[in-house]
């Protein structure tokens, strides 16, 4: 690697939000030439980080030099008008102008006032040219591919003398091909002299392309590392940590007889399961009373199986076969018909009905699935309501304030409550127990496992490996994107199996024992 | 580097595809105009078309200043009443005794003045431009209201010069003053939408607002810009207006917007905003003058037969729009 001077530096960066500390005491250096890859799971402070450096936040503490001198930038104007620019996630371009018009919008060569269209076109091929990019430069950007458009996004980035370039997970919405074209203009900028800072959840194309890592946990600086020197296995150690053992209200539980369970027809059975851009094709069957795990990271395909099994999104071909009968699971009615419950990651966004009392949000899900013309008795809501705060222990126990009141804990109960009341076969969970408090955490694990022994399966999906180990009879390890392998949860399995399948893919012929 | 050029990624479609609902347009206008022609006799009279001119150049005006309203994907339900507006304080302030230069001025003032009042609402308090022009389009009409309950009259020197000077060819054709004035206008308003900065922005802000102000564009003052620009426009109608009618009515020009929107649509800008051309305006405003002539001419039919086809040629431009809008996609 280059040996030269950092050209940015960050020292000491600390951010806090009320009532969270976002960063603290993180570096990150910046070399000319090199890619740079920042690594974290969500909420590691990535994003915050990339906020800090382009100004859109202030620094609480530490300092940020550019070239050797301090800067301060005052949002991604200046930063880019300094030489560090940023690309993010979504092309931040208009689709429905040129290519030329998008790279130079905004600073077109003018003569008295009038914009020189031929000389905008001329430029936007030169620039164009030396991304090795061969585009009609007068076609409107939305003719051309997402791809296409990311490079239009970083050739504009670029015209401006960046010095730095930050791209924010470009590679998210990609398929291979298309990451291979962006690495092939990375590459090239590295040749350039420019410094890359970025930002992904996929190991291996770190591995492809990153010369040197950072990995972010919790707001806190891990390290940073060669990525020649780094194998894959630490990194994701790094990035995961050491699960702390403080969930002392768990028995031993899940490690049953798996076979017994597996005697039976199952209850759902999927082949060839898949959809393009989404998850690759899998398979995977589930049995009444099975507690199925999916461990991945983040963006590994996790949530995305689960919406292919709810019919949240349309499979692009496969099979399905429920009770042993060949069916299908094309939208969420079709998969509430079969007994399918979902209980979505996103509770704020596609769960809670924030402004309805605990009652009502309960109900919801039952009064669907018997159609608005039929409403639920009042008598019969209160029953089955006050069941369920019982059983589930939901703070304050008066079922008629709004959901809004409740603590994240509480209301990720509701939302188990609402699937619970419509009696599901099958219900799946997508990361439970994120963000919510280690009480209430524990009381959703136990009630996951007295489900399961009253026959109800589960596809319970987290990112914490000692979690899904203690709950699951069998973990399904999802891996940029496809699930590389199916493990049962018999003694030999532990974290650092679970962990190196993430970090390696190794295969299901060689792991599933 | 060894990958070579990329072409992979070739525009998929040769045709320009934005401009196929200017050409539609373009094409149901020759129709229509065909039909003119073959049915009657007098319709290949070229004082036909400019009569279309003459009767529809304030709207024509008008829509010019709605086109960069809509590219913004931004609607303003004012214009009708600003019109009537601009036509009542005009012959009130004549009636008054002013002086035409003064009352011109003043008149041409109000209008941007309220356009400008209400692009700051829309931008600075982020409140929908449609309740927002529906606010202003209410306050206007009641304005004419104020100043008088029934029609003024304009006997002004410079006013009856304007609304009765021909200029024509030696054969006998002519068009109004009001016709050139809404020519300068379209003109400007074309140059301005595809060489200048401000223009530009006005695309770039209809296709993604929020890429736009990422891409440090000032959003802000391109969208008050905007309504600040319909709001000339429609005073300027207000004025060509009145000297074709020679008169203020507090009830004229009621329901105008909607024709304007419609002849905007018509004319191949897309409602959501960043596509579409101030040609495609001119040929829209001349559809519905189109249509509203060949009534005319029949003598049978009944003038809300113009309504009842504006109204289905409405729908089938927003499908067309829709059609092409989801394969874009």
């Amino acid at each position: 690697m280059t040996d030269s001077r950092p050209v940015l530096t960050m020292t000491g960066i600390s951010k806090s939000f009320p009532g969270v500390r976002a960063l603290h005491n993180v570096n990150v250096r910046l070399f000319p030439g090199e890619v740079h890859a920042l690594m974290g799971e969500n909420g590691a402070g990535k994003s915050t980080l990339i906020k800090v450096l382009t100004g859109v936040y202030d620094t609480d503490e530490g300092t940020i030099t550019l070239d050797g001198e301090s800067v301060s930038f005052s949002g991604p104007m200046q930063a880019t008008a300094a030489g560090v620019s940023t690309v993010f996630q979504e092309v931040n371009l208009c689709t429905n102008l040129s290519v030329a018009e998008n790279i130079f919008i905004g600073r077109e060569p003018r003569l008295l006032g009038a914009v020189r269209w031929g000389e905008v076109r001329r430029r936007a091929r030169a620039l164009l040219a030396r991304l090795d990019l061969d585009l009609d430069v007068s076609a409107p950007l939305g003719s051309y591919s997402l791809a296409i458009q990311q490079m239009v996004a970083i050739a504009r980035a670029i015209d401006i003398k960046a010095r730095v370039l930050i791209l924010d997970e470009p590679t998210s919405s990609l398929d291979a091909g298309e990451v291979a074209q962006l690495f092939r203009i990375m590459r090239q900028l590295r040749g350039e002299g420019i410094a890359i800072l970025f930002v992904t959840h996929f190991l291996d194309q770190v591995y492809e392309i990153a010369d040197r890592i950072t990995v972010l946990r919790n707001g806190g600086l891990v390290g940073e590392y060669l990525t020649a020197e780094l194998p894959q296995l630490s990194l994701v150690e790094k990035m995961i940590g050491k699960e702390l053992d403080v969930l002392e209200g768990i028995e031993e539980h899940s490690r049953r007889d798996l076979t017994a369970l597996e005697e039976g027809t199952p209850l759902v059975a999927v082949s060839n399961f898949g959809r393009a851009g989404a998850v690759e094709p899998f398979s995977l069957t589930i049995h009444a009373g099975e507690v199925v795990g999916l461990a991945g990271l983040l963006g590994s395909g996790r949530t995305e199986v689960a919406r292919l099994l709810f019919g949240a999104d349309r499979p692009d071909g496969g099979q399905v076969v429920v009770d042993g009968t060949a069916s299908s699971l094309r939208t969420p009615a079709q998969a509430i018909d079969h007994g399918v419950g979902f209980c979505s990651e996103n509770r704020r966004a596609e769960g809670i009905v924030a402004d309805l009392s605990v009652r009502e949000n309960m109900i919801l899900a039952m009064q669907a699935a018997r159609g608005w013309l039929r409403p639920i008795p009042r008598r019969r809501q209160d029953e089955l309501v006050d069941r369920y705060v019982k059983a589930l222990n939901i703070r304050p126990a008066d079922p008629e304030v709004p959901v809004r009141n409740l603590s994240g804990g509480n209301q990720q109960k509701v939302l188990l409550a609402r699937w619970l009341i419509t009696e599901p076969r099958l219900l799946i969970l997508d990361e439970p127990t994120r963000g919510i408090d280690i009480g209430a955490k524990t009381e959703i694990q136990k009630l996951v496992t007295q489900l399961s022994d009253g026959g109800m399966a589960v596809l319970f999906i987290s990112a914490e490996l000692e979690e899904v180990l203690r709950l699951s009879h069998k973990v399904a390890v999802m891996r940029d994107r496809q699930m590389v392998a199916q493990l049962a949860n018999d003694d030999s399995l532990d974290a650092d199996r679970i962990m190196q399948t993430i970090a390696t893919g190794s295969h299901r012929e060689e792991a599933d024992r | 580097m060894t990958t070579g050029s990329l072409t992979a990624g070739r525009a998929r479609f040769r045709l320009p595809r934005r401009q196929i609902p200017v050409l539609a347009t373009l094409a149901l206008l020759l129709v229509m105009y065909g039909i003119g022609v073959s049915q009657y006799t007098a319709f290949s009279n070229v004082q036909v078309i400019f009569n279309v001119f003459i009767d529809n150049s304030f709207l024509l005006v008008v829509a010019v200043g709605m086109t960069f309203v809509i590219l913004t994907g931004g609607i303003d339900l004012s214009v009708g009443s600003v019109v009537a507006m601009t036509a009542m304080v005009s012959a009130w302030l004549l009636q008054e005794g002013l002086p035409a230069a003064l009352v011109l001025v003043i008149a041409l003032l109000i209008g941007p003045t309220l356009g400008l009042l209400m692009g700051c609402a829309i931008h600075f308090f982020e409140i929908q431009p449609f309740i927002v022009t529906l606010a202003g389009m209410f306050f206007a009409r009641g304005m004419c209201t104020f100043i008088s309950g029934s029609s003024i009259p304009i006997t002004d020197g410079f006013w009856t010069r304007m609304s009765q000077e021909r200029i024509g060819d030696p054969r006998g054709n002519f068009v109004s003053v009001s016709v050139l004035i809404a020519f300068v206008v379209v003109a400007v308003a074309a140059y301005t939408l595809a060489y200048t900065r401000l223009g530009r922005n006005v695309y770039a802000i209809g296709g993604n607002s929020q890429s736009a102000l990422l891409m440090g564009l000032p959003v802000g003052r391109t969208r008050i810009a905007v309504y600040t620009i319909s709001g000339l426009c429609s005073a300027i109608g207000g004025i060509l207006l009145s000297f074709y009618t020679l008169s203020g009515a507090p009830l004229i020009a009621v329901g105008m917007e909607l024709d304007v929107i419609a002849a905007v649509v018509i004319g191949g800008t897309v409602l959501t905003g960043g596509s579409g051309y101030v040609f495609g305006t001119v040929l829209g405003v001349l559809v519905l003058g189109v249509i509203q002539t060949l009534i005319t001419f029949d003598g049978s039919l009944n003038s809300w037969w113009t309504k009842i086809v504006i109204g289905g040629l409405l729908f089938a431009f927003i499908l067309l729009q829709r059609l092409i809008g989801i394969r874009y996609k």
